[in-house]
């Protein structure tokens, strides 16, 4: 104790105090703070419109006004329905960080459960389109082969052969589609997010869109192959012109070098 | 006597061999003449067989695809073994070609090693094209040569081009496409070049089929004898070599071509063609399984050309889409403009030693090169083009630079085209001020010695460092260019009082060559009268 007081004019005495201070009060909140999980299925809808409206006062609101109408700063959701809201929020775009050309994906700040929450909250200010079942997403058994050519005709001008990506105009971008879920493209096909076109059921039914999705899992998946060795990104020529100079004709270069580095010699002089 | 009886004596099998092919075709006299030749020995001096060898490499890769490729244009329903294209309608190009990538035995190694050669040999073609340049070696005797080097990097584009579109995928389609277009903006004959080009609209069903006898037969075919032409020029002309003790405008100081450079360029072969080999076995090119089957309803974002053809592509992007319609005639300039340039671009290359050589108007030969910083205005201006041509790469490559560097596509667009024409000015007056530098310090390097890094302190306290004088070898290196005078219009009024007027062009001709000798626009070299006034002690420190 001795020891203690003896310390506690030292000069960086009030910082441990301050840190030991805030342990103390982090520790109290997590020890009694209510629980983050989701709530029982038995839970009513209301309940989970009421709770996400909580969140959307929190999260949203100042951009997209107290009750979803918009502002100056974000766009109306009455009508978007709760696929807008699970693609958005579950992609980590929303809550968007800062203005620009185009807002990109995150990493995800709400739970699955909280992100139910906000859907189910924004789909009872206006009907839209509705989360899909995992049924619904799933590509087993879809023709990969139809898949490709829909791809090729309504997907590849923005995203490239494989779903890799492409520019648009003025910073804006089609994004590369490698890991994002089954789910998350089904959706963005429905309700059309930024730069992209909505593709309804009316336009490409569902089993269109298993196809693509299963398409998109084929060529641009986890466990996608590439026969030839190398994919170079998959990019196309511009990456393939790099490699060949660089690797190809640099290694090749550097041969040259060392063939006539090792040269014959008459006479050592 | 004795020396009939050995006449009589029968020769071992391999010179009789050799006495019967000389008797039809004159070996002795011409490995007599050959065999010793004589070749400078450089790594540089070697690009050009990397161009030699993936051509063949190319030739034979592409003979082996040729079994197994069918240009048609036949409408079939692939059943192969790549499942994600199961079922789809497509040429029957484009099936062949899905089938030598998964079910022809080396089949895909085979088609990468062709098309990653074939990039090798463009890209080696632009290298060994600028180090001919940058020395000076395109000079006479050899105007022609360069030629023949210009001509096979061109009519290489145009086959690599032809090439890339025989699988007729949906990537190589959209380039046919783009030609198409092109070849359209013509004013007049474009419709009707493009009509008998396609066999009707496009994309008909020809098109395939005449690529095919082009990419293998025509442009190949021309290519061989223009390789042969280049090689027996540099046979004629002998090879140039860089300035060194000992090497004379007269004479070729190197190892003989047997045994040493038939060894050391046929090991050289064998390493190429391993290492593209390797290369084909790591690295994916153009997946065509990946891209599909071309349609013209279809387009793909990231179209873009094999590298060499990037340039032009750079062109058609960033010009802005401009068009005058006139008397129910539209003009394209937006495609039309960059085609001129296309050819404008290539067209100063094939022409520049020709300009040069009548600014210099010097006729005589010259198989010394050149070190770049010692010709300030031709480094200048070869820089000057290759930042043209790397600024249009760009270009056609702005769509892959706006998602990779996180930059607008319009951005991209404008900065090419401000630095199509701010660019090569830049690099221009960089180059020659650097070469000018370099000169300064070759000739520091030769009146003062070489920096060793030793600092010696005097008596009296001063510092100094010491600097070592260079070897005879190395002042020789040093001094051996050789510098022009500018051209001068020599004077206006002759001996009898009469006005000449000088024309036009003999001023242009003075002016370029002052902009090229002028006095500063080159360093003038240390005299032999210098370097002893300074080395007799007056002016060393």
């Amino acid at each position: 104790m001795k020891k203690l007081s003896a310390r506690r004019r030292h000069p960086l005495a009030a910082v441990v105090v301050l840190l030991l201070a805030l342990a103390a009060t982090g520790g109290l909140y997590a020890a009694f703070a209510p629980a983050g999980k989701a709530q029982a299925d038995e839970t009513a809808q209301s309940l989970a419109i009421d709770e996400g409206k909580k969140l959307y006062s929190v999260g949203c609101a100042s951009c997209h006004g107290s009750g979803g109408q918009g502002t100056t700063d974000g766009p109306s959701l009455v009508g978007v329905g709760s696929a807008a809201v699970d693609f958005q929020v579950g992609t980590g775009r929303m809550p968007a960080q800062q203005p620009g050309a185009q807002v990109p994906k995150k990493k995800v700040i709400y739970n699955q459960a909280e992100i139910d929450q906000l859907a189910a909250y924004v789909a009872s200010l206006g009907a839209g389109p509705i989360t899909p079942t995992e049924s619904q997403v799933d590509p087993a058994g879809a023709d990969v082969a139809k898949g490709g050519d829909l791809f090729r005709n309504n997907c590849a001008q923005c995203h490239n052969f494989t779903g890799k990506g492409g520019a648009l105009t003025n910073g804006k971008y089609a994004p590369d589609l490698e890991g994002v879920s089954p789910k998350h493209i089904y959706e963005a096909m429905q309700t059309g997010p930024q730069s992209m076109p909505s593709f309804p059921d009316s336009t490409m039914p569902e089993q269109e869109k298993k196809d693509i999705i299963a398409y998109i899992e084929t060529v641009n998946g986890d466990e996608s192959e590439s026969p030839g060795g190398l994919a170079l990104g998959g990019l196309g020529p511009v990456s393939e012109g790099l490699f060949g100079w660089i690797f190809g004709l640099g290694g090749l270069i550097a041969i040259a070098v060392w063939v006539a580095a090792h040269t014959a010699k008459a006479k050592k002089s | 006597m004795s020396t009939a009886t050995e006449t009589q004596r029968k020769a071992p099998a391999g010179e009789r061999v050799a006495d019967w092919a000389d008797g039809r075709l004159g070996i002795y006299g011409l490995a007599k003449a050959n065999m010793r030749k004589i070749f400078p020995d450089h790594w540089s001096f070697m690009l050009g067989e990397i161009c030699l060898y993936s051509f063949i490499i190319i030739i034979l890769t592409g003979v082996y695809l040729t079994l197994f490729f069918n240009p048609s244009m036949n409408e079939v329903v692939y059943h192969g073994s790549y499942e994600p294209m199961n079922g789809i309608r497509m040429s029957a190009a484009y099936a062949s070609t899905l089938d030598i990538s998964f079910d022809v035995r080396g089949g895909l190694l085979v088609r990468q090693i062709h098309h990653w050669a074939a990039i090798i040999f463009l890209a080696g073609m632009f290298v060994h094209m600028f180090r001919v340049f940058f020395t000076g070696a395109y000079r006479k005797p050899r105007e022609i040569n360069w030629l023949f080097g210009f001509l096979l990097f061109v009519l290489g584009m145009f086959t690599g081009f032809t090439g890339y579109s025989l699988p007729d995928d949906l990537l190589s389609g959209t380039g046919v496409r783009f030609t198409q277009g092109a070849i359209l903006s013509m004013p007049i004959v474009g419709t009707y070049i493009s009509m008998f080009l396609f066999g009707g609209e496009f994309p008909g069903t020809d098109i395939i089929s005449r690529f095919y006898s082009i990419h293998i037969l025509l442009l190949p075919g021309i290519m061989l004898g223009l390789v042969v032409g280049h090689l027996i020029l540099v046979f004629f002309h002998k090879h140039t070599q860089f300035a060194g003790p000992g090497k004379t405008n007269k004479n070729v100081v190197g190892m003989p071509l047997l045994p040493v450079y038939m060894a050391k360029a046929g090991g050289f072969f064998f390493l190429v063609f391993g290492f593209i080999a390797i290369l084909s076995a790591i690295a994916t090119i153009n997946p065509i399984w990946a891209l599909g089957p071309y349609r013209p309803d279809q387009v793909s974002t990231g179209a873009q050309p094999d590298w060499y053809m990037g340039f032009a592509e750079g062109f058609v992007r960033v010009m802005p889409g401009w068009e005058i319609n006139l008397w129910g005639h539209t003009l394209v300039l937006g495609v039309l403009i960059p085609l001129v340039l296309f050819g404008l671009v290539l067209g100063a290359l094939a022409l520049y030693p020709f300009i040069e050589s009548w600014i210099t108007g010097d006729k005589r030969e010259h198989h010394i090169l050149d070190r770049p910083r010692n010709a300030p205005t031709r480094t200048g201006l070869g820089v000057a083009w290759v930042t043209i041509y790397f600024v249009m790469l760009i270009g056609g490559g702005n769509d892959i630079w706006a998602t990779h560097f996180h930059l607008s596509l319009n951005a991209i667009s404008w900065f090419v085209r401000i630095a199509f024409f701010v660019g090569p000015v830049l690099a221009f007056v960089v180059t020659r001020r650097i070469c000018l530098g370099l000169q300064r310090r070759d000739k520091e390097k030769v009146l003062h010695g070489r920096e060793s890094g030793t600092i010696k302190r005097l008596p009296h306290g001063e510092f100094v460092e010491i600097h070592e004088p260079l070897s005879p070898a190395q002042l020789h290196t040093l001094t051996a260019h050789e510098q022009y005078k500018p051209v001068e219009i020599g004077p206006t009024v002759d001996e009898n009082g009469v006005e000449r007027k000088p024309s036009a062009l003999q001023k242009l001709r003075a002016r370029l060559s002052q902009s090229y000798f002028g006095e500063d626009n080159q360093i003038a070299k240390p005299t032999a009268e210098e370097y002893k006034e300074i080395t007799s002690g007056h002016g060393h420190h």
